[in-house]
């Protein structure tokens, strides 16, 4: 079997089974961080007992996340607040599941694995899925589902782009590594000093982006009137007025110009900081404008998402039932609606009697406040303003068992190993052993 | 445990068995032999009357991987139309062009399917081509990874590496990836299309490697040729859907040089540019080529009217593609400097004359292939047609007159442009036994598939015999998995989970630190990443073994 350079870790790490991890402190190189998407796979951690340490390759994202206490050995189940053992909570979350008649599987920050698992159970239980991310990831499902687009995927944005916009998203927040691994190295497959130009499109430039960026100030919610005029002025179309966008007309034929002239331009953006209504019409109208810019020239979409998993999920249900989030298997075949099916509207109107919350990459992301009956199944350390039904602490994929995750750009499902040794269940285990018990 | 077949009209081409009536044992999983009189049957099928193959095998069929979840994800109306209802022994699916991984197994076994083959696996996306076959009941599986667009395989050609360092490379990709077999598409093409190149003809240099399809074609094949991996190269050629491109065909296979090579889909290769149209038939040179040469297989690629999507690693095709799309709408991907993509809904018309042309050609290409063990039956799902329209295409095969009735209703133009009409041939049994069953296990290297000698794997197929072949081939009545039976009349009565199936050539393993150094220096992941360990492939296969077979020495 080929293995190319055995990382420098004690014990062996077994897929999907807890790690025994030594008494002393060892360092894990190569470590792959599951938080923000990007999925960078050259960490090194140093992990005391388990207390993890991000000493290389971090980021504020990632480092907040490793380091985080508290350790598995505090945190128990808990029925109603009250401590209980894992077989009784276990048999507590079947007896509600039992009972349910439309449960609603929700949140669902969990790898590959757990994502099977919960697909599995929903079936048989005949309950509505959905993530905590739909809401962002329904913007860009719509325009897939309608038009379609161009997108490109991370190596080739670091190899080819000579032009990237970054359109109204803080992508050097919620991606902090992603300027310094795709935008700023300069030697390339291609080129030994690739120059890439970025222009920020109704967006603040990163901090430390190493040149002096193009800012254009656009709202964004103008963006789509902004794409709009673009195409238009690419078509040679005669265009007035710069609309409501704020910016003057010659700055958007400028960018049109420079789009044109561009031999791998790229676009950039995360759909969950579109928040403005009909957000997906705006993205259509970006990705229509970078299908009219390949006519000519070569241009690419780069839609960034992943955190909390929520690539994962809806690749697995997808691949599974013909079907992503936001569909339910009540009636014996699966019923997609992202309006009805939201976990918003669900709970508001009382058509779910029961809610199943999964979040094992972020213990902030609870459960939303309902009186419907919540088993959660949560990363340890999560503290609830009135506790649920029934609290499963489980573990973190990447640090306290192994899994599988998807990238960013939707191409990639990347190995995670467990760093510290972890009596907490994962959420593939959890759920196997909730439909054991049903 | 043993079971007995009995008196079921036996059609095992690989063991020159042509219609005759034998019984046929099965004991733990495995074809037997018969045994001594005094053992105990424990149970018994009278198959009086009833036509038996060993399950089919489809080589070439796009069932797992990030194209095909593209295909779901753009096509909720496709699966709104075909729902696959929750059964105590089967889950909720959907989908007829892009249909879920659950459906895909359930209705290849219904159709008496044991075996599918994925033709193009990224090695970047190989984990989900995997876990989507994983994902997929009852069939045995694999994949063939796909090499020739990548920049780290171009490099090495366009820096005149020896032969020996490619066929490391390739050693490694298929060991890492898992995968049985290696692909190319559009030789150079998928890379070409990222620097803005729309078309690259086999004998046109690469803008920036200055390579040509037809080195990388020779390069590959040579490779998997010296590595001893029993399936030939797989090549999607280049120029694909463009009119005249039979010279392209012609030439991939002079680019061979004699070795082995499988030209998939040859269908949308044979086409000439005389007429009006200046769109025709070139079946009659493609496939005098075909049987001229005999390192040269292939499987159809077979075009059936009706709704479908054409999901294609071929980013370069597609794009040009795009714009007659039904419904309209596209998506394409330039992938980690590995390969690419391109998804486009497709409705085939019998009225057009390009399509109406197409299905024609195809059918010619089956009729005048001589040899039944080096053509392949294969819609290149879901790019042709739904794999469910297998039992209708072997009609089209078996039933001269109900081809020509089909063949009298399509465009007129396009009728007057094909010699389908003249072409009397129609495949018998044994010759479907063979397209389907021995001549794809024999070319995959598997030799417990594609028959039923002693040893091989219990995947049996049992037909009612039926005038109307389609009926036929619809709905077996029994369909046994590894001794099992998994489907009866046509349903599915348990789902068990098949095996992967893979090679493991040798290497030498200085190609991993080089591989390190380049993925660590211009890649975003590192190239350790790439490799998937056993443990992973029993999960993703849901504790199914992970078969690897030999290599030729």
């Amino acid at each position: 079997m080929p293995s190319l350079g055995c990382p420098t870790v004690t014990g062996r790490v077994l897929y999907c089974r807890v790690m025994t991890a030594p008494a002393v402190a060892s360092e894990f190189r190569d470590v792959t961080c599951p938080f923000c998407g990007l999925t960078c796979d050259d960490l090194t951690i140093a992990a005391a007992g388990s207390r993890l340490t991000v000493q290389e390759n971090g980021c504020p994202i990632a480092t907040a996340a490793f380091e985080r206490a508290p350790a598995s050995v505090e945190v128990q189940p808990r029925i109603r607040g009250g401590a209980t053992t894992s077989p009784a909570a276990v048999a507590e979350a079947a007896r509600l599941l039992r009972g349910s008649r439309q449960p609603l599987f929700a949140g669902l920050g969990t790898d590959v694995a757990g994502a099977r698992a919960i697909a599995r159970v929903v079936d048989r239980c005949g309950g509505v899925v959905d993530h905590m991310n739909s809401a962002a990831m329904q913007r860009n499902v719509q325009v897939v589902q309608d038009t379609g687009w161009i997108t490109t995927t991370l190596s080739e944005v670091r190899n080819r782009a000579d032009l990237v916009i970054i359109a109204g998203s803080d992508v050097g927040r919620r991606f902090p590594r992603f300027f310094e691994r795709c935008i700023e190295p300069e030697v390339t497959l291609f080129a030994e000093r690739r120059r890439c130009e970025v222009v920020f499109l109704g967006a603040d430039p990163a901090a430390g982006l190493g040149r002096a960026p193009t800012l254009i100030p656009c709202p964004p919610e103008r963006l789509g009137e902004a794409f709009a005029i673009m195409r238009a002025l690419l078509a040679g179309r005669p265009v007035q007025s710069p609309g409501t966008t704020g910016v003057p007309l010659s700055t958007w034929s400028g960018l049109v110009e420079r789009l044109r002239a561009a031999r791998y331009g790229v676009v950039v953006w995360a759909a969950a900081e579109f928040e403005f209504p009909h957000a997906e019409l705006t993205i259509q109208m970006l990705c229509e404008l970078i299908k009219d810019l390949n006519r000519t020239t070569r241009c690419s979409g780069l839609p960034l998402g992943g955190s909390d998993a929520d690539l994962t999920a809806e690749s697995v249900l997808l691949w599974q039932s013909g079907f992503g989030t936001r569909t339910a298997y009540g009636l014996g075949r699966a019923e997609y609606d992202p309006y009805h099916f939201s976990t918003a509207q669900l709970l508001r109107r009382g058509e779910a009697d029961l809610m199943v919350w999964v979040s094992s990459f972020s213990e902030t992301r609870l459960p939303p406040r309902t009186d419907v009956p919540t088993i959660v199944l949560g990363r340890a350390g999560m503290v609830f303003e009135e506790e649920p039904a029934v609290y499963i602490p489980v573990g973190t994929p990447g640090i306290d068992h192994a899994g599988h995750l998807f990238r960013a750009d939707r191409v990639v499902a990347v190995p995670l190993r467990g760093l510290r040794a972890s009596h907490l269940p994962s959420v593939a285990q959890a759920i196997d052993a909730i439909d054991a018990a049903l | 445990m043993l079971l007995k077949l009995t008196g079921g009209r036996v059609y095992d081409p690989a063991h020159d068995v042509n219609g005759e009536v034998r019984d046929l044992y099965v004991r733990d999983g495995q074809m037997a032999a018969p045994p001594p009189v005094h053992e105990r049957v424990h149970a018994e099928y009278d198959l009086t009357g009833r036509v038996v193959m060993a399950g089919a095998i489809d080589m070439h069929t796009h069932i797992g991987g990030g194209k095909l979840n593209i295909a779901r994800a753009m096509l909720p109306e496709d699966h709104r139309g075909d729902p696959v209802v929750r059964t105590a022994t089967t889950r909720t699916s959907s989908g007829h062009a892009a249909p879920g991984t659950l459906a895909t197994g359930y209705r290849y076994a219904e159709m008496g399917y044991t075996a599918c083959f994925e033709p193009a696996v990224l090695p970047v996306n190989a984990r989900q081509a995997h876990l989507e076959m994983g994902d997929t009941p009852i069939v045995d599986k694999g994949g063939y990874v796909m090499l020739g667009s990548d920049d780290y395989f171009l490099r090495l050609l366009a820096a005149g590496e020896p032969q020996s360092l490619i066929n490391d490379y390739v050693a490694w990709t298929l060991q890492a990836t898992r995968c049985i077999g290696i692909k190319v598409v559009n030789p150079g093409g998928i890379s070409a299309f990222k620097f803005n190149q729309r078309k690259l003809d086999l004998d046109e240099a690469h803008p920036y490697y200055r390579l040509t399809p037809r080195d990388i074609v020779r390069t590959l094949t040579r490779a998997v040729h010296e590595l001893g991996v029993p399936h030939p190269l797989h090549v999607h050629g280049s120029n694909l859907g463009v009119p005249g491109n039979v010279e392209s065909t012609l030439g991939t296979i002079g680019a061979a040089e004699g070795l082995p090579i499988h030209l998939t889909h040859i269908q949308f290769h044979s086409y000439g540019t005389e007429g009006n149209r200046k769109f025709s038939s070139a079946a009659a040179r493609v496939t005098e080529a075909v049987n001229m040469h005999r390192n040269v297989t292939c499987d159809v690629g077979q075009i059936l009217f009706g709704q479908t999507v054409t999901a294609s690693g071929d980013s370069m095709a597609q794009y040009r593609n795009s714009g007659h799309g039904s419904p309209r709408k596209y998506v394409g991907m330039d992938i980690e400097c590995d390969a690419g993509c391109g998804v486009v809904p497709f409705r085939y018309r019998d009225r057009n004359f390009v399509n109406a042309l197409q299905w024609a050609i195809g059918l010619e290409i089956f009729l005048l292939v001589n040899d039944p063990w080096r053509v392949f039956l294969t819609t290149d799902h879901p790019n042709g047609a739904p794999f469910t329209c297998y039992p209708h295409l072997i009609r089209l095969l078996m039933d001269r007159t109900f081809r020509n009735d089909r063949l009298a209703q399509l465009n007129p133009e396009a009728q007057a442009m094909t010699t389908l009409a003249s072409l009397n041939r129609e495949y018998s049994l044994y010759e479907i036994a063979i397209l389907t069953r021995a001549a794809p296990a024999r070319l995959l290297g598997i030799a417990e598939l594609g028959h039923l000698g002693p040893g091989a794997a219990a995947d049996i197929t049992v037909y009612r015999e039926d005038a109307d072949r389609e009926r036929m081939f619809a709905a077996p009545e029994y369909v046994f998995k590894n001794g099992r039976v998994v489907v009866r009349d046509g349903r599915v009565v348990q789902a068990p989970w098949g095996r992967f199936h893979a090679v493991a050539p040798e290497f030498d393993r200085g190609i991993e630190r080089r591989l390190g150094d380049h993925y660590r220096r211009y890649q975003t992941l590192r190239a350790e990443t790439l490799v998937i360990s056993q443990d992973e492939m029993a999960a993703f296969g849901h504790g199914a073994e992970l078969v690897t077979h030999p290599c030729r020495t």
